[in-house]
This record gives structure tokens, sequence and C-alpha cells, in this order.
């Protein structure tokens, strides 16, 4: 399975077609355990980030996905903003000059951003985050094949199971025990930036 | 929701250009960015100092700026941590080639921006400094504790020590050494509605108040009954005062710090307490500060501060 540059533009726009989607939803998530900001930060970014990819005509997955990282860093904000930028950044280094990834290519540039993101948020997986959805992701893409349709299915069991953890990071740290019985609004936004990516494989295979 | 806006989205923008229109003698916006500086900034030989964070919490941030304070805020949307390259901005505005101090108030999203920020500095050859406020104690783990209104000191003391000369490294010093004595706790009645939800960000039944509560309305460490003014002064009191180890013979500045809605008389009436209860101690107030310093939208409440002084602190408080 290779993963073209228009695989790689297709998971942009859809999936700021899903943060448009649920920015309510994400933002009540975010309202029970946080201040009620997420699907506005992530609607914002994702909007501007296709925005510019529209307008960009970027030759290599590398130079896109770094445009699209420095996007969301300067338009999401808040403490989901570096942290998908980041990622973003760090898959997008892995990923210069190519014009299309092999699943290996692939694999090692979501490394690089799990790593990112365990960096700039000072987390480990299990703590009630977006990692919680990334780990076990990455996880998978490194056994199992991108193209099988299961990848939005581990992300989305991964999404639901924050539902059961208590937070230790961020704004939901200050809930303690109460955060438990809620999903993380960033799981829930990683799950949908998953589930865009297995759509755009999917349409890529039709 | 009732306020006086146009429109959800527009908040930030249309509050920057009022401040830059109504304070021109004093600041500029940085054109394009979401960033007011000192009208005279870079101050030659002078180290820069930047602050700043989500909207909603005026005069915080914007308010600060000028001599013996701040030479730029950078704003985010409400409630939410500016992002890098708006820190970035402000730090190149200010930044005389002495360095530029970061006050940063401890919410993850803010020190990671902050963070970025400081990073994209360093690429460019701007040498910066961090320094995290931390001053509520209703969060117990110290090195969890959100930055509220105490930040406001910090900016002061900071500010005024950097106008008289001081070096990045002994900013930082003098920065930690202010956050060591300085503690915050706050009270609510009422939550806030943040403009682009349109909803409350949380509910309290109308004979409730919440102690500890956040200046986003993050949770605190109980709700309860409400009580008197001078009940609730003094459990804020005796938090804060054992938490610092404030005892006989110390010297104080007290800050009772307004959340939004909360008229100044009731402020006063707090504030009254808290005075008449150092004085019973055998404590001294050096400084009062009764107002809103650090507010959150139109939240109802309150919150007390206390930066215990000694003789380094009471040079550089005017
Ligand atoms: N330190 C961290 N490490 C990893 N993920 C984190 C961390 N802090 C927060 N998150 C993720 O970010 C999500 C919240 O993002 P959001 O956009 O709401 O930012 P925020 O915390 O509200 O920022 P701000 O306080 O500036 O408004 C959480 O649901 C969580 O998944
Ligand atoms: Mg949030």
């Amino acid at each position: 399975m290779e993963l073209t540059l228009n695989v790689m533009k297709r998971w942009l726009v859809t999936a700021d077609e899903k943060m448009q989607n649920h920015k309510e939803y994400l933002s009540e998530l975010d309202q029970a355990i946080g201040d009620g900001d997420h699907g506005h930060n992530m609607a914002r970014g994702f909007q501007a980030a296709v925005e510019n990819v529209k307008e960009n005509t970027e030759e290599d997955i590398g130079s896109l996905i770094k445009a699209a990282a420095m996007t969301l860093i300067s338009k999401v904000g808040g403490a989901s903003g570096p942290l998908y930028g980041t990622a973003f950044l760090k898959a997008s280094d892995e990923w210069k000059g190519k014009d299309s990834l092999s699943q290996d290519e692939f694999t090692k540039g979501l490394e690089a951003a799990v790593e990112g993101i365990k960096t700039r948020g000072k987390a480990e997986s299990g703590g009630k985050t977006m990692l919680d959805v990334w780990t076990p992701v990455l996880e998978y893409i490194q056994h199992h094949d991108i193209a099988a349709s299961d990848l939005s299915a581990k992300a989305k069991e991964s999404m639901q199971q924050t539902e059961n953890m208590k937070a230790e990071k961020g704004r939901a740290s200050y809930y303690g025990e109460e955060s438990i019985s809620h999903t993380d609004p960033g799981a829930y936004s990683s799950y949908l930036l998953f589930e865009a990516l297995a759509e755009a494989l999917d349409k890529e295979e039709a | 929701m009732k306020k006086f806006i146009n429109n959800p989205e527009d908040v930030v923008e249309e509050m920057l250009e009022g401040m830059a229109a109504a304070h021109s003698d004093e600041l500029r916006r940085l054109p394009g960015w979401n960033v007011l500086v000192r009208k005279d900034a870079p101050l030659p030989g002078k180290v820069g100092l930047v602050s700043g964070g989500g909207s909603g919490h005026e005069p915080a941030h914007a308010g600060y700026i000028g001599e013996n304070m701040l030479d730029a805020a950078v704003a985010g949307e409400v409630f939410t941590s500016p992002a890098p390259d708006q820190i970035f901005e402000a730090i190149k505005a200010v930044d005389s080639g002495s360095g530029v101090l970061l006050i940063v108030k401890n919410f993850s999203g803010d020190v990671m921006n902050f963070d970025m920020a400081a990073e994209m500095a360093a690429a460019e050859g701007i040498e910066t400094a961090q320094v995290v406020v931390k001053d509520d104690i209703a969060v117990e783990r110290k090195e969890d504790r959100r930055g509220t209104a105490g930040t406001v000191l910090v900016h002061k003391i900071v500010g005024t020590a950097l106008e008289e000369g001081l070096n990045l490294q002994e900013a930082v010093e003098l920065a930690h050494h202010v956050t060591s004595r300085l503690g915050s706790m706050g009270i609510s009645l009422s939550p806030s509605t943040v403009p682009a939800s349109g909803k409350p960000g949380f509910t309290l039944a109308d004979d409730e108040m919440e102690l500890g509560t956040g200046i986003h309305g993050e949770p605190g460490m109980e709700r309860k009954k409400i009580q008197p003014a001078d009940a609730v002064a003094e459990e804020l009191l005796d938090n804060v005062t054992a938490e610092l180890d404030v005892k006989n013979g110390d010297d104080v500045i007290v800050l009772v710090n307004g959340q939004g809605s909360t008229p100044l008389m009731e402020l006063y009436i707090v504030y009254r307490k808290a005075a008449q209860l150092l004085f019973e101690r055998n404590i001294s107030i050096h400084k009062s500060m009764v107002g809103e310093y650090m507010s959150s939208l139109e939240m109802a409440g309150c919150s007390l501060t206390l930066l215990k002084l000694d003789d380094t602190l009471k040079k550089y408080v005017t």
C-alpha cells in the first residue's frame, strides 16, 4: 500500500470535514472535564490548514504536512495546538521530499509524531489524553496493513477506553476522580483524525 | 447569553482594536498580531518582559503594559492560550538584545505554547527565560497549581526591577523568589460564559458557593452553602496564610481580586475582614490592592492573594 500525496491531501480535507461536523460535540466533551473549547480550537485550526493546502501546491508530502503543522500551531491554540502541531511537524521531517510513502515510511512518521506529543506534553499513555489514541494506533500500524478497514475501529475502541481513565494531564486533571466516565476530547478528535485517514485510504482503493 | 458583543468570533480582535485606540498614548498593536506592546519598546539595554494568555481576564494582561510592568502582552482566544507565533512576535518586538523574560500562568496550553515560542526565539538567536506562576493553592500538588491573580504581582515586582537594570538571570531569580512567597485562593458564586460556546462554564445552585475555583471556572476544592462575607474572608485568609506560613511580625501585600461581576462594594467588605484578621494576628499590610486585576469574564466571586515580603521584595514595591 502506497500513501500518495493525494491520499495525504484527502486525509487533511476529510479530517477538516470531521472537525467541522463534530465541533459542538468535541466542545461538549471538553465542557465536562475541561473548558469547552476543544471543538472550536480544532475546527478553527483544521479549516485554516485545509485552506492553506488548497492555496499551496505542495510538491511533496513532507512540505504538505509541514505547512499543515505550521498552520495548526498558529491557529488551534490551547493545549491541542502545540500537540497536534508538533506531531505533524515531527512526522513531516520523516517525510521530507517524498511524493509517496510505503507503510514503513508512514509508520516512521507516526512514531516521530507520538514521540513529539510525549515530549511536548510531558505525558505518557494511560493519562487520558490524545496519546491514548495515538499510541495504540501506532502499535496497530506497526503490525497490520494500514489499508485494512480495522484502522478506524482501533482508533474508536482506544478513544472509548479513555472513558475509564483518570486524567493526569491538562485541564481535565483538575477533575481528579470525577474525570472518570467521560471521554477525553483530545482522544475523540484524534479518533476523528485516524478515521479520516482510513476513509482517505478507502477512497484511493476504490 | 446576554453580552455587548457583535459576533462571538470577533471579540478578541475587536477588544484589541478598542484597547489600542483607547490607550494609544501608552501602547501600540503589532499590525496583524494579537499583541500589544509598550509604545517605546524595545528599551535600549533593558530585558523585555512579556506575558499573556487567554483573553477574558482583563485588565490582564494588556492592562499591565507600561513602565515598571510589561513590555508586551499576547492575547489568545477567550480562555485559550495564544499560539507560539503570536508570542514570538511579542518577543521580537521587545527584545533590545538583552533577552526577554516570559511570565506564564501554569496551564498546560500556556506552558506548551510559550515553550514553543521560546524555541522559535532561540532559533533566531534571541535569549529568553520563562517563569511559570503557580499561585493557586486550591490545587494540592504544587507542580499542578494554576496561575491566577498573583501573577500580577510578579509582573509588577519583576517589571520594576527590570527597569532598574537587572539582567535576565537576575530577573529569573527574583521572579522565582516572588513566586515562592505567593499564594492565592478563589471562591465563586456564579459561572462565566465564553462567547463562542454561549453556555455557562459550570453550574452552581442559587444558595451555593465553590471554594477554590480557578480563573476559567476550573473545579475547586468544595461546594457549600453560601456564607457571609466575613466567613468567606476568614476561610480564604486562613488557607493562604497557612500555606505561606505567614505569621506574627510578617509583612504582606494583600490583593482582593474581583472575578468579573462582583461589585467593588463586596470586595471591600471581604478586604475589611481580611485586614482586621491580619491586624489581630500582628501581620502588617505593606500594600493593599482591591479591584479587578485578573477577571474571569462575568464570573461572580473573588480571590485573595498574599505575597509575603522580605527586604529584597520591599525594594521593588512602590
Ligand atoms: N500534557 C498533555 N499531553 C498530551 N495531551 C494533552 C496534554 N494536555 C492536554 N492534552 C490533550 O488536549 C486536549 C484538550 O485540548 P484543548 O484544545 O481543549 O486545550 P485546553 O487544555 O483547553 O487549552 P487552554 O487551556 O489553553 O484553553 C485534552 O483532551 C487532551 O487530550
Ligand atoms: Mg479545552
